[in-house]
């Protein structure tokens, strides 16, 4: 077999592997809550009978492993069970399907990542690779500095700062977020610029930074130096001999950043009001409602393992030692 | 290497460059002249740190970054190559003077095919049409002896071996015809063998196309098969110029004749029966499947040294791992005084440990750089002789005093120490555990000539007043005439042969050893003619 | 301070007289002044500004004007002389909160990256020279935990142990604690390879002298540096669970929970500023710090070596 082709298995082999053992760790998050959480939820009125029957529902009465197997069963085919909240002690059920509460928020979560994606991408490649260019050079100093700057904020200062900005002082944008199914296209864009600014400037500066490094060591190399012995020039030394190899660097950048995303989705949500799964879940966190929290994470994690198994597999195909073996 | 012409190609005055380190520039090439006949080889010899390199790129009108050229002038063909334009001096890189760096693999771009590196220069500079200059390229891996010259160009850098990447390069050189090549230092990485054939075909091609070059090197019995005349570099000052011949049989300046002074060591060899050390039938792999030595067997006389030769990848640093307990045999055993050593290191005594003391290669990496010299050759003393105190002192004064150096080195740490110094310490820390058998594992390759003379020297004298028993494993045949009394010849991970300095050295040699013997480099300029006349009889 | 000029000739070769470069003998408090000297304006601001916050946070009950939770019967007070940035909603002086939050908020992150490198990095240099089975088991351990965001993480484990100050440390210093092991472990490496390393084998020393004397004094300038940009990691992170609500807990004051508690006065800015300033102060606080960490680690990387250019 191609050694490739080899390799890609594999590490799609490891990508599921971890995978698999981030659902156990998550599904094993329900096996610590303390014996007594059943009382917790339901209220302190609840009949022994009622708590009874909702432990069953869970599956408490029988042994993890089967139990994880039923869970991960369902998760698979979209069932991530129902919420704590919605429950009370009498025993009338009120809760909500998680899926269905999750679904139309991740939807608005991957709208407002995408949109903040591809503002920040371009723009961070193009000021990384520019300051590596002219490294040392006012633009790379001042570049430097200001991002140094940016990636030192929290998330929520630079959100308000822009909320104070252009939501208040000047009213150009909404200061919250207010979105919805039927809004239009258009619409949704005007109402999300603020989020998408502040997760793009918190990106942007991570990224460029790291693009620019990954290029500065590119360009340190011994047959950059030849290149330039050989008369050839600046341009084409970027052009042929450095960007070839600078695929595997940059998509690792890219893919570690969109995950940073993920991460950073959260608490611009919280300061936008922005109907996300970031909100979903800091709500399920405060409520401690397990099942909600569960689905989040497990969403979360997922797409995080992807976006590197992903990276890992672009600076695979275009590495020429594998994609040449002797 | 007739042809010479008195036309002058290249001529560079009073250059000064000056290199920036700690904060500050200093000037690295001090004033130095150099001319350079159109079909001459200069070769251009020092030690590191002499300048050589910088001198070389200054020819190309390059300073790498964090040098500059501070002041001087640079004519090629007439032309003055400090007062053209960066665009000017670039458009003649690549097309009138070429370059051969000394790490091929690091130098070709890993992303792309080596013909299309070979003829980049060529087809940017409309030389030649890509079809043709491909052509030609082809043409070049043949007259450089590469195997499959027509497909070769289609292989990726890391498909194909040192050696090999060496003479593509060459021919990436050759390929827009220039007028001057600056080789640096292009067969230091190779194996002396693998070095006998790129320097024959680098010598033929040049002489061919009547091409002149500067050969830049540290060895200057190389530098003799190539150059027509050779300067040699000090600090970055000139020492001394003169024509090849002239040159080896009556240089003139000291440090002239130091740089071979290690082939003026010739220790007298005397045999022994009493062996200190056996290694018998012993096999070695790492993991579970790479078979490094296979059925080595070595005896060490006591008082005596044991060379043991071979190139890179003959596991002779294997045999050393395997003696010393760091990689435990897969079969056989290693007697010590008569008795077996148990296999791994964890199970050895402190006693067995402290009779067998080991000497690395890279003193750099050898010392702990957090650890002063106090530090660094107390610790055996306390740790294996229990000295504490002014005992303590006094010994570590004494061992400073035995390697030549004296009371003032007891508080420097490792990077305030020049290169032989390093290896001063680290022997006096190996003699500090006053030892029976002494493992040297390369000790002197990366020390320049007249340090190494120092080194060798040393080891002597503390054999002879100490009656200590040496393995010195080295690639260097200059090194195993000057120091052993035996020598073990390895290849493939087997021993080829064993014997006495005399039986070795004298013919009937077995195939390899011939081979490898007849491949060191002599301080003769028409040494390499007549091997290769030799070789082809 | 080279002198490599004053080189003798060979003919008067001797050990002792080969070049050498040595560095003159400096007391402590001498190469910190000339350290200092040559310290660019962004350390400097960078230092300044770490000082003055320590010296808050170790004097906060002595500069505050009120009581960290004392209330006044007055809410969303404006600025004034008595409160010098008015009151939060439920009537605590905002001023007296960010002195306290100083305190709290620094102890707490310096504690948890104190624990993170203790779990990280002992964990480290033992798997880079144990090797084996131990080096693997947590090294896929720890690539399993670095898979799952740690933000993300970090909010599950609370909604499961509940959200305190106590879980909130053991948490976030356990999940980057596989940072500092990462780190650790290849700095560490690089050093175990070292002939040095396999000279004091060889001589017989034992796992403990190797890993005190041979490795830990030749990993410290990365761990040092690492450690500021870990603070810095930390710090952001607990401020964003108190700010989400679920990280330090009221009444304890903190610059997380205080821009929470205050975010509604933003709406405020056309009518007054100030008021609308006041969640954006403690935010100041915390970007401020970060920035001027951040400042000193980058001076001091390119001073240690120029590794590391970034992450």
């Amino acid at each position: 077999m191609h050694p490739i082709l080899s390799t890609i298995i594999q590490r799609l082999g490891l990508g599921l592997l971890t995978l698999f053992i981030v659902s156990i760790i998550i599904f094993s998050s329900l096996e610590f809550l303390p014996g007594d959480f059943g009382q917790a939820v339901l209220g302190q009125a609840a009949l022994p009978e009622t708590v009874e029957a909702f432990r069953r529902e869970l599956g408490l009465d029988r042994p993890p492993v089967e139990r994880y197997f039923m869970w991960i069963g369902n998760v698979l085919q979209g069932d991530l069970g129902n919420a704590f909240s919605g429950r009370n002690a009498s025993g009338v059920d009120r809760s909500r399907e998680v899926w269905a509460m999750i679904e139309p928020r991740l939807m608005n979560t991957l709208f407002l990542a995408t949109m903040a994606a591809v503002i920040a991408v371009p723009l961070a490649l193009f000021l990384g690779i520019t300051a590596a260019l002219y490294r040392n050079s006012i633009y790379d100093r001042v570049v430097n500095s200001v991002t140094l700057t940016t990636i030192s904020f929290p998330e929520f200062f630079v959100a308000y700062i822009l909320i104070l900005v252009f939501a208040t002082y000047f009213k150009i944008f909404p200061s919250l977020a207010n979105i919805s199914d039927d809004t239009d296209f258009t619409e949704k864009i005007y109402r999300s610029a603020l989020p998408a600014m502040a997760l793009t400037m918190v990106i942007v500066a991570h990224m460029m930074r790291m693009t620019r490094a990954a290029i500065i060591n590119l360009l340190a190399s011994p047959y950059i130096e030849m290149a330039e012995l050989k008369g050839v020039s600046k341009s084409k030394i970027i052009l042929r001999h450095a960007l070839p190899n600078a695929w595997a660097p940059i998509v690792n950048v890219i893919a570690f950043n969109l995950a940073y995303l993920v991460v950073g989705v959260v608490v611009v949500e919280v300061v936008f009001v922005y109907p996300g799964l970031g909100q979903l879940m800091v709500d399920a966190v405060t409520s401690r409602d397990i099942p909600v929290v569960q689905g989040c994470a497990l969403i979360f994690a997922g797409t995080y393992i992807l976006l590197n198994l992903f990276a890992d597999i672009i600076s695979i195909i275009s590495n020429p030692r594998l994609l040449h073996p002797r | 290497m007739n042809n010479k012409s008195n036309d002058i190609l290249l001529e560079m005055r009073d250059i000064r460059i000056d290199g920036y380190s700690d904060d500050r520039w200093h000037e690295i090439i001090k004033g130095v002249d150099l001319t350079l006949r159109r079909g001459e080889i200069l070769g251009l010899i020092g030690e590191s740190g002499a300048g050589k390199s910088t001198l070389g790129l200054a020819a190309m009108g390059f300073a790498r970054p964090g040098c500059k050229i501070s002041s001087g002038s640079v004519q090629f063909d007439g032309m003055e190559l400090t007062d053209m334009s960066e665009n000017e001096r670039r458009s003649l890189r690549g097309s009138r003077i070429c370059y051969v760096a000394q790490s091929a693999a690091a130098s070709f771009n890993p992303a792309h095919r080596l013909i299309e590196q070979t003829v980049e220069a060529t087809v940017q500079y409309n030389l030649q049409s890509e079809r043709d200059a491909k052509l030609d390229a082809c043409g070049l891996y043949k007259e450089l002896q590469l195997p499959d010259p027509d497909n070769i160009g289609n292989r990726y850098p890391h498909q194909v071996s040192g050696g090999q990447l060496q003479r593509v390069m060459t021919a990436m050189a050759m390929s827009s015809r220039p007028d001057l090549i600056i080789f640096d230092e292009p067969t230091t990485a190779l194996d002396v063998t693998t070095q006998v054939e790129v320097l024959s075909s680098m010598r033929q091609i040049v002489e061919q196309f009547n091409t002149a070059a500067i050969y830049i090197t540290h060895d200057l019995a190389v530098v003799a098969q190539m150059a027509d005349t050779i300067k040699v570099l000090r600090y970055g000052e000139t020492v001394e110029d003169a024509p090849t011949r002239v040159m080896l049989s009556d240089p003139q300046e000291e440090y002239t004749k130091s740089l071979w002074a290690v082939r003026s060591i010739q220790k007298q060899p005397s045999v022994s029966d009493d062996i200190a050390l056996e290694v018998r039938g012993v096999d070695a792999s790492y993991g579970a499947s790479v078979k490094v030595l296979h059925d080595v067997s070595i005896k060490v006389p006591r008082g005596r040294t044991v060379a043991v030769v071979g190139e890179s990848g003959s596991g002779k640093s294997t045999a050393a791992r395997a003696i010393t307990g760091l990689l435990p045999p897969s079969k056989g055993e290693i007697l010590f005084n008569g008795q077996a050593l148990p296999p791994a290191l964890k199970n050895r005594s402190k006693e067995q440990l402290q009779r067998i003391q080991m000497i690395y290669q890279m003193a750099d990496t050898a010392m702990n750089p957090r650890h002063t010299v106090r530090d660094i050759i107390g610790r055996p003393l306390q740790f294996y002789l229990g000295l504490t105190g002014r005992a303590l002192d006094a010994r570590i004064l004494e061992l400073l005093e035995l390697i030549e150096l004296d009371a003032s080195f007891m508080d420097r740490l490792p990077g305030e120490l020049s290169g032989g110094q390093k290896q001063r310490i680290c022997i006096a820390r190996a003699l500090a555990a006053e030892p029976e058998l002494i493992i040297c594992d390369e000790v002197t390759s990366a020390l320049d000539q007249i340090v190494q003379e120092g080194i060798l020297k040393l080891l002597l004298r503390l054999q002879e007043e100490l009656g200590i028993t040496y393995i010195f494993i080295t690639h260097d045949i200059a090194t195993v005439k000057a120091i052993s009394d035996e020598i073990v010849v390895m290849f493939q991970g087997k021993v080829v042969e064993q014997g006495s300095k005399d039986e070795i050295m004298a013919p009937p040699y077995p195939d390899y050893t011939e081979l490898l013997l007849s491949s060191v480099p002599e301080m003769d300029p028409d040494w390499l003619t007549n091997l290769l006349s030799k070789r082809a009889s | 301070m080279s002198d490599s000029e004053n080189h003798t000739q060979s003919s008067g070769y001797s050990a002792a007289g080969e070049v050498t470069l040595v560095k003159a003998r400096r007391t402590f408090s001498e190469n910190l002044i000339r350290t200092l000297k040559s310290a660019p304006p962004t350390a400097w601001f960078g230092m300044i500004v770490i000082a003055i916050y320590l010296f808050v946070a170790i004097l906060a009950p002595l500069l505050a004007p009120y009581g960290e939770a004392q209330v006044f019967p007055m809410a969303y007070a404006p600025w004034s002389d008595e409160f010098m940035l008015g009151t939060d909603a439920l009537g605590r002086d905002v001023f007296s909160r960010l002195i306290y939050g100083a305190r709290n908020t620094i102890g707490i992150a310096v504690a948890t990256t104190f624990l993170a490198f203790l779990i990280g990095g002992s964990l480290g240099v033992m798997a880079a020279i144990g090797r084996g089975w131990l080096d693997q088991v947590l090294s896929r351990f720890v690539d399993v935990l670095m898979a799952i965001p740690s933000l993300i993480f970090a909010l599950m484990l609370l909604s499961i142990f509940g959200a305190n100050a106590l879980n909130l440390i053991f948490i976030i210093a356990v999940l980057d604690s596989t940072r500092v092991f990462r780190l650790t472990r290849a700095v560490a490496l690089n050093v175990v390879v070292m002939d040095y390393v396999e000279a004091a084998r060889l001589r017989g020393e034992g796992l403990g002298w190797i890993m005190r004397k041979e490795i830990l004094p030749n990993i410290m300038p990365p761990l040092v540096a690492e450690f500021g940009l870990r603070f810095c990691f930390v710090f952001l992170t607990i401020a964003a669970l108190s700010f989400l609500g679920v990280g330090i807990q009221p009444p304890t004051a903190d610059w997380g929970s205080m821009v929470r508690e205050n975010a509604g006065l933003i709406q405020f800015a056309e009518y007054d500023l100030t008021a609308a300033l006041t969640p954006m102060i403690p935010a100041t606080a915390i970007a401020l710090l970060t920035v001027a960490v951040n400042f000193v680690v980058d001076w001091f990387l390119h001073k240690t070596s120029g590794l590391r250019d970034e992450q």
